[in-house]
């Protein structure tokens, strides 16, 4: 169980963060590496400046799943930022923003949230991944 | 219930998943090898996910047990 379990974190809206650290969290509790890719959305979500904001929800929520979501975080339950703090503070947890995107975005590392741990191509990310599996949300 | 030597009390009661085993995976660093940890949950999905924890991570899943959508378990940390 050493492999990894690598995460490329595509979208952007905070319920498919949520469900991408609640994988983080869950893999650092068993004691697997996690490598986590952020690309596009996924990465504009960590910008410093808006990392706290409302990133909205998949369109599939509609208002009923919208409203449901939204009392959940009231009681703290689905907050992603806390959910992968408490994975970075469990276990080996590496978060790596694509250089593409970083470059498309027009972002410096100096614009993210300090979570995130640096800047990688996807060679570096493939390769550090290993024979472990991979999960694109 | 028997008479355990608890070492340490983990009260994730109210936390949704993955907090439960991430509260205890933290606890667990906490105590020496041996040592028994407690926690109760409320979570439903707690009980498949501490025997899997458990199964996976070596530490022993020594006792577990429910009352009134309280979910106890005790571990022994390997």
């Amino acid at each position: 169980m050493d492999e990894p379990i690598n995460l490329v974190l595509f979208s952007g809206t905070d319920d498919k963060l949520q469900a991408a650290a609640v994988l983080a969290a869950g893999a650092a509790a068993l004691g697997r590496p996690v490598r986590i890719f952020l690309q596009y959305w996924g990465l504009d979500a960590f910008r410093a400046d808006r990392i706290a904001a409302d990133h909205g929800l998949a369109p599939e929520a509609g208002e009923a799943g919208a409203a449901a979501v939204k009392e959940a975080l009231k009681t703290g339950k689905g907050d992603w930022v806390a959910t992968l703090q408490a994975a970075k503070e469990l276990g080996d947890v590496d978060i790596q923003a694509c250089s593409l995107s970083m470059d498309i975005l027009k972002l410096a590392q100096s614009d993210l949230d300090p979570m995130v741990d640096g800047v990688s191509g996807v060679a570096a990310f493939l390769i550090n991944a290993g024979d472990g599996q991979m999960v694109f949300i | 219930m028997t008479d355990l030597d608890i070492k340490l009390k983990v009260d994730a009661s109210g936390l949704s998943c993955p907090l439960p085993i991430v509260r205890t995976a933290q606890a667990m660093k906490t105590v020496s090898s041996g040592d028994l940890v407690e926690v109760i949950a409320t979570d439903p999905g707690s009980v498949k996910d501490f025997e899997a924890w458990s199964k996976s991570t070596g530490n022993v899943l020594v006792e577990q047990d429910s009352n009134g959508g309280k979910f106890r378990f005790v571990l022994r940390r390997k």
